[in-house]
């Protein structure tokens, strides 16, 4: 195609001719295409805290429990291998993080009242990377360690207990043999959570100090995993099945937390179909913009045919018209989106609406979220459509007839 | 016909093409904003319906600061009393009186904590669904039995069936220690697991026994068939309740604040939406008219120099914009309610999505419905902003200069 540069020069040339018909069209693209990545950006923004928030209350990644727990959360139901073993197999392994935890449904009671929860036995240095807590936010102290004889709670919990720092509350649970577990324990420390839920329904308490009350030895219910990307766990969960080598089930953060595995796929087809949508609405002005170019030089179109230009450089000349309006307002959308996004990473306050939010699982600001993924997606759309929606114009006007073409009244 | 009206039927349809290409923009964002409208508003009003049907009704009547502490000792007093006394007042059978405790549920293997309702059972299928959803055995009936009814992950978790006992144990209003055998008769299943985990349900008269209530309950509840009638409902109980109570009434906002935050969130995302298609609708307008203003500058200068005054070019300019507007708008509602209707007939179902809408209370399979407000709100703003949009180049008539005017070509 020695012809191209000169064609590529003319195309140009012709967009600029009608400079005011390019630049409301240049805007509309803009503003589809800036369109596109914000509110792709908005929405992976959500649906990644949802997820990052719900894997770091309970699934990690990869969780592993005795077959029977799922279903029937109970110490009887607990993990066979204990804590000293469970060390040998997985620190040689550098997960991101690992942990074993306690965790079963308990019943916490103040002087006033009771409540149902979840108690989590926990070690606070292994747990540091799964928390939904941060322990520095906590009023009064978080655990020290796995045997810490204290109880931190929810702020909300501690309310409807009538109960505060310093306080004695009683946790119950059961032992192996079905009979009642409790013990008193101290409120060391009561902790906020991005999602009101959470402070009512979890309660922490050492490891070692629940091991103990339960009657378990050094068993736990729970061990997780985090391995580097929460999109891709299959590596940490070979890893995992290998090394526990059939004595377990082993389940992906998607398998315990449906509703956030839903969540991510329909936010993938959501992206796409967004983005076609915009574009479906933006391509009627593409191609009048390209129809109306085409028109109002039918005459020149016939003069360059009967000078010997040939169709198909008549055709590759629309089409790269097409293509350099398209590819100047994807350039300009991208770095206005960009640039909007930019600024809002540190997340935008969405309080007002936080217990509608909770209900979807998000928390209350919103950090949005730029993919290269989802940038190149939306570009790569608009350019394969843009070419399609571009064909028939140009296709039409290299089957002009040279001398209609010239004689025509414009 | 109107001379004016004429010409801008005419002059639309000397680039035929090009008129049609710009309706199909319109037809395309109209029938895109009528289905997705449809969708959202039915999707909403199914949304409040089924949570409040299943459990809290449309409002409640409750001692002061109970919705937010959720005390024992924040009672209702006489509380079967008081809803009987309502339900003759308002002559509605949709009203019912509860009491609420947590105990410790044991059977002879496993304990949870869970939350105990005590209900009315002539009175409680009528103010929420629980007692419909009953799958194995039956749902309460002596008002003073000693049994109970309770989710079905309660139930596996706690390893019963209809038939077996259960041990409560708690605290009475006044704090001492109660306890109670009861009989499960019954286990129901609604598809979310917090409800199917978290409680039973007693009859009233029990659970006043057990818990040392003494006559006093929670909550009454109080269904309406819409929600409109809810609202008309509000003051008529407001105004039923005994002189002298400090008793609240909250309605179903304050009951399920997460509720109208989610539908808030939703919307203002879905406006965000429907705003940028009408943006881009109306640029290409924008273009369209632009184009066929400068490409008639010639003539115009004709015109003008015959005494045609700017303004009145600039409205023919707006009415053929008008026109354009009105056969996209037409047609854009029609095809939108038309699509639509597919829907209200076979249903939408998105695969993969039953569990979200399980978590909104939603069925997997959404039936919109199409409503004169529904088929015209987003085609009537389209009308606007396309209208809007032709004002430029209408304005730019203006500037024009006959005598330059007609030089160009």
């Amino acid at each position: 195609m020695r012809t191209t540069p000169v064609l590529t020069r003319l195309a140009w040339r012709y967009l600029w001719r009608n400079h005011r018909r390019t630049i409301i069209m240049l805007s509309a693209i803009v503003i589809g295409v800036w369109a596109m990545i914000f509110m792709t950006a908005l929405t992976r923004g959500m649906v990644d805290q949802m997820i990052k928030d719900g894997i770091s209350v309970l699934p990690g990644h990869v969780q592993a429990h005795n077959p029977l727990f799922l279903d029937d959360p109970s110490v009887s139901n607990r993990i066979s291998i204990g804590d000293a073993e469970l060390s040998r197999m997985f620190d040689p392994l550098s997960f991101k993080a690992w942990a074993s935890r306690v965790k079963v449904p308990a019943v916490i009671t103040s002087e006033r009242e009771s409540r149902g929860v979840t108690l989590l036995g926990i070690d606070p240095a292994a747990e540091r990377a799964f928390s939904f807590v941060t322990y520095d936010d906590v009023e009064g102290r978080f655990l020290e360690s796995a045997e810490d004889n204290a109880v931190v709670i929810g702020r909300k919990l501690a309310n409807t207990l009538d109960t505060r720092i310093g306080k004695r509350v009683v946790l119950m649970s059961q032992d192996p043999d079905n009979e009642i577990a409790d013990r008193g324990f101290r409120v060391a420390g009561l902790f906020e959570a991005s999602m009101p839920a959470f402070e009512e329904m979890y309660v922490f308490v050492g490891k070692k100090t629940a091991q103990k009350m339960l009657r378990i030895g050094d068993a736990t219910t729970e061990i997780v995993f985090v391995g580097d990307d929460y999109r891709d766990v299959e590596p940490t969960y070979d890893r995992v099945r290998e090394t526990l080598d059939g004595d377990l089930k082993v389940s992906r953060w998607y398998e315990i937390d449906t509703y956030l595995g839903t969540m991510l796929k329909v936010m993938d087809g959501f992206v796409l179909i967004w983005v076609i949508v915009i574009f479906l609405a933006l391509s009627f002005g593409l191609v009048n913009t390209l129809v109306m170019a085409v028109f109002e030089r039918i005459r020149e179109i016939g003069l360059m045919l009967a000078l010997g230009m040939k169709p198909a450089s008549i055709l590759g000349q629309i089409i790269i018209e097409s293509m350099m309006l398209l590819a100047v307002g994807l350039a300009i959308g991208d770095l206005l989106a960009w640039a909007t996004i930019q600024p809002l990473k540190e997340g935008i306050d969405i309080s007002a609406v936080a217990e509608g939010m909770e209900m979807m699982g998000a928390s209350s600001v919103l950090y949005p979220k730029l993919y290269l993924y989802d940038m190149l997606l939306a570009n790569v759309v608009v350019l394969i459509l843009g070419f399609l929606a571009s064909l028939s114009p140009a296709w039409r006007a290299s089957r002009y007839e040279p001398v209609e073409a010239i004689t025509k009244v414009g | 016909m109107n001379i004016v009206l004429r010409l801008a039927w005419r002059n639309l349809w000397r680039h035929s093409k090009r008129t049609w290409l710009t309706i199909g923009a319109m037809v395309f964002s109209n029938t895109l904003l009528v289905f997705m409208i449809s969708i959202q508003f039915g999707m909403y009003g199914l949304m409040i319906d089924n949570t409040l049907q299943v459990f809290s009704g449309h409002m409640q009547i409750q001692a002061p600061g109970y919705k937010d502490d959720q005390k024992m000792r924040q009672v209702v007093p006489h509380v079967v009393q008081l809803a009987s006394n309502l339900r003759k007042e308002l002559q509605t059978d949709t009203i019912a009186a509860r009491g609420w405790a947590f105990a410790l549920a044991s059977s002879e293997e496993r304990s949870y904590g869970i939350g105990v309702f005590g209900v009315e059972p002539v009175f409680e299928p009528r103010v929420s669904n629980i007692p419909g959803l009953i799958k194995e055995g039956r749902y309460l009936r002596d008002p003073d039995a000693t049994e109970i009814v309770i989710g079905a992950v309660l139930a596996r978790n706690l390893r019963v069936a209809t038939g077996d006992e259960l041990t409560l144990l708690g605290s009475g209003r006044d704090g001492s220690f109660s306890a109670a055998v009861v009989h499960v008769v019954g286990v129901f299943e609604s598809g979310v697991v917090d409800i199917d985990r978290n409680f039973g349900e007693m009859p009233l008269e029990t659970f006043q026994d057990v818990f040392y209530m003494d006559g006093a309950g929670h909550q009454v509840v109080v269904s309406a068939a819409t929600l409109d009638e809810a609202e008309l409902l509000q003051p008529k109980v407001v105004a039923a309740l005994p002189g002298g109570t400090d008793l609240v009434v909250h309605d179903w906002d304050a009951l399920q604040p997460g509720l109208r935050q989610a539908i808030q969130a939703d919307m203002s995302s879905a406006f965000f939406m429907y705003g940028i298609l009408v943006i881009l609708v109306a640029f290409s307008v924008l273009n369209t008219q632009l184009m066929s203003v400068l490409e008639r500058t010639h003539e115009f200068g004709i015109v003008m120099s015959l005494g045609l005054k700017a303004g009145r070019l600039g409205r023919l300019i707006m009415l053929e914009t008008a026109l354009m507007g009105i056969i996209g708008m037409i047609i854009g509602s029609i095809t939108g309610a038309i699509f639509t209707s597919w829907f209200t007939v076979n249903g939408l179902s998105i695969p993969g999505m039953e569990e979200m809408a399980a978590n909104f209370n939603l069925p997997a399979r959404i039936y919109p419905e199409v409503t004169p407000w529904t088929a015209v709100a987003g085609p009537l703003v389209v009308f606007l902003f396309t209208l809007l949009a032709s004002a430029y180049p209408a304005l730019r008539l203006h500037r024009l200069h006959p005598v330059e005017a007609m030089r160009a070509n």
